[in-house]
């Protein structure tokens, strides 16, 4: 998709793959047919950025055929640079700018509260994206209230734009920080979809916190000379690359 | 000259009409909720709290948790209203309004309180002079400034019945009742004339269309016949009462706002390029000096007087 488009961010799609795989295939209870059904868990994609990812997932979720991924920010395409709710089912809400999907999703967590719903709601950040302060006055809200309907996870590839977080504007101890804002934390590998399926499937009920899930990754995963590489935060492969990279991930 | 007149002194806080209408409505409807960040004083909705008390959202001080919470609320099934004060809801919020509400185009009802220079002494950083400026910009979004607790409480009724943004820009400066026919309905887009006359149209919403009636019976003493429209939407605008406006030739807009893109500078684009007219802007020039809302609005001639003066001038530059 980033090859055809000729543009997108490859490395936090591949950070975020195995995250969003575990997600739609192991943890979530939904009905691409029925994409606006009340009683569905939701996924809010914060790092909009990485729409590739995430458009390769709904597609391989049933929300839209996969032959549409070839248009992938195409002139007119549904398939935006940042996705569009009004453009796609599966969508729930626009993102782009970071630091937006994590209050959203607490919003929605908060109508299922006042509804006594059981569906879960799940937003994806990434940890650059966590430098924005939209997510720490979000965080004290959705801990307040307890929201244990809600699970933040957090792609800890360490790499944001333009270098390491740590050499940005450190969030280490990161796990400390969340707990200290009334949040229950989980350590994980986000590449091992066993670990993954573990937290992310542990009953809400009864936790009476909100969940942050960190799970440790790399950006660019699954392809050699994209490895942990910050160049590839939105670097486009050419065509000697894209072959290297498709046959290393088949 | 007028099927507008005061029958009282009596004036109201539209806050209370705003507040009295959203218990109503919840009353009714058990989507409603309320979401606040420590505004519900400021906003009347201590009633709310007591009646509804499950259904008030109050974030604490965080303006951009308390948009995006209306844009979650929304997507759970809720018609979520947001109050807060205006300069805050708008300005400390701006890209949650932005790419939240109105580029995701969900159904919340934003509620921007105390604006205008309601604040006074305050001064501009709780003024909210820019807001229609910034909102006007977001297509979807329907923006309605009423001008009394009438239209304030059809305003209410009608965000609640449209599905999709609205914002409702409210202000804690107490007015007077507009006197209507008994089969006067708001609607959004649709603007009302209040005063009837053709040599000259005051559009106005908001604190100042009262005034602006006053002016008007001012300029008839004088045989100006000045026609008063109550634009109380200002997204999307009255295209035909614009029109009509300018039909009279000559425009004078009148706001409790900067006077760089809000009501006058939505009407003048319109005007600019269909029919052009000699027209004024009447509302606040940037960041105004210190002082009680009152003060502020005669030191800018937002006044009987200096709205009369502002008809005047442009009456005399008719072609």
């Amino acid at each position: 998709m980033v090859y055809e488009a000729q543009q997108g961010h490859p490395g936090g799609d591949f950070s975020a793959a195995d995250i969003l795989a575990t997600l739609y295939f192991g943890v979530m209870r939904f009905d691409p047919r029925k994409p606006n059904d009340p009683g569905r868990d939701r996924f809010v994609m914060s790092k909009g950025h990485c729409s590739g990812a995430f458009y390769a997932a709904l597609a391989a979720a049933g929300y839209f055929p996969e032959d549409e991924l070839k248009t992938y920010m195409e002139p007119l395409s549904k398939l935006n640079g940042h996705p569009n709710r009004n453009y796609l089912p599966g969508v729930e809400t626009n993102t782009g700018p970071l630091g937006h999907g994590l209050p959203v999703a607490t919003g929605i967590a908060i109508a299922g509260q006042l509804d006594n719903a059981d569906f879960r709601t799940f937003v994806l950040t990434g940890d650059g994206e966590l430098q924005e302060g939209s997510n720490w006055e979000c965080a004290l809200t959705a801990a307040h209230r307890k929201l244990e309907n809600l699970t933040l996870i957090v792609d800890r590839n360490r790499l944001q734009q333009g270098a390491r977080t740590e050499d940005t504007a450190t969030l280490d101890p990161l796990d400390e920080k969340w707990r200290a804002f009334g949040w229950h934390v989980e350590m994980v590998d986000g590449h091992d979809h066993a670990q993954l399926l573990d937290v992310l499937s542990a009953p809400a009920k009864g936790r009476g916190k909100p969940l942050c899930v960190i799970a440790n990754t790399f950006k660019g995963k699954g392809v050699s000379f994209m490895h942990d590489n910050v160049s590839w935060h939105h670097g486009v492969p050419n065509k000697e690359q894209y072959e290297q990279a498709m046959a290393e991930l088949v | 000259m007028s099927a507008v007149e005061q029958t009282t002194d009596e004036l109201f806080d539209c806050r209370e009409s705003f507040a009295q209408t959203i218990e109503a409505l919840a009353a009714e409807d058990p989507r409603i909720v309320t979401v606040v960040s420590d505004s519900v004083g400021s906003s009347k909705l201590g009633g709310f709290r007591t009646k509804f008390p499950d259904r008030m959202v109050n974030v604490g001080i965080a303006e951009q948790t308390l948009v995006a919470v209306g844009a979650g609320l929304a997507n759970g099934g809720k018609v979520p209203f947001v109050s807060a004060a205006s300069c805050f809801i708008t300005g400390r919020a701006m890209e949650q309004v932005k790419a939240d509400i109105a580029y995701s185009n969900v159904n919340v009802k934003l509620i921007g309180q105390s604006s205008g220079v309601a604040y006074g002494e305050l001064g501009p950083t709780h003024h909210s002079i820019e807001d229609l400026a910034w909102l006007r910009l977001f297509n979807n979004m329907k923006l309605i400034v009423p001008a009394d607790p009438w239209q304030t409480s059809e305003a209410i009724r009608a965000a609640a019945a449209h599905d999709g943004p609205v914002f409702v820009r409210i202000s804690r400066m107490k007015v007077p009742a507009l006197e209507r026919s008994a089969d006067a309905r708001f609607e959004i887009g649709s603007a009302e004339t209040l005063v009837e006359g053709d040599d000259a149209t005051i559009i106005a919403n908001g604190t100042m269309v009262h005034r602006a009636v006053a002016a008007a019976r001012l300029l008839a003493d004088e045989g100006i016949a000045t026609r008063v429209v109550n634009m109380a939407t200002v997204n999307p605008l009255d295209e035909a009462a614009i029109a009509a406006a300018a039909d009279t030739g000559a425009i004078v807009t009148l706001e409790e706002h900067s006077v760089r893109g809000g009501l006058g500078g939505a009407v003048a684009e319109l005007v600019a390029t269909t029919n052009p007219v000699p027209m004024r802007i009447l509302g606040f020039p940037g960041f105004v000096p210190t002082g009680s809302a009152e003060f502020l609005f005669d030191h800018f001639g937002l006044n009987p007087a200096g709205i009369a003066d502002a008809v005047r001038q442009t009456v005399a530059r008719k072609r």
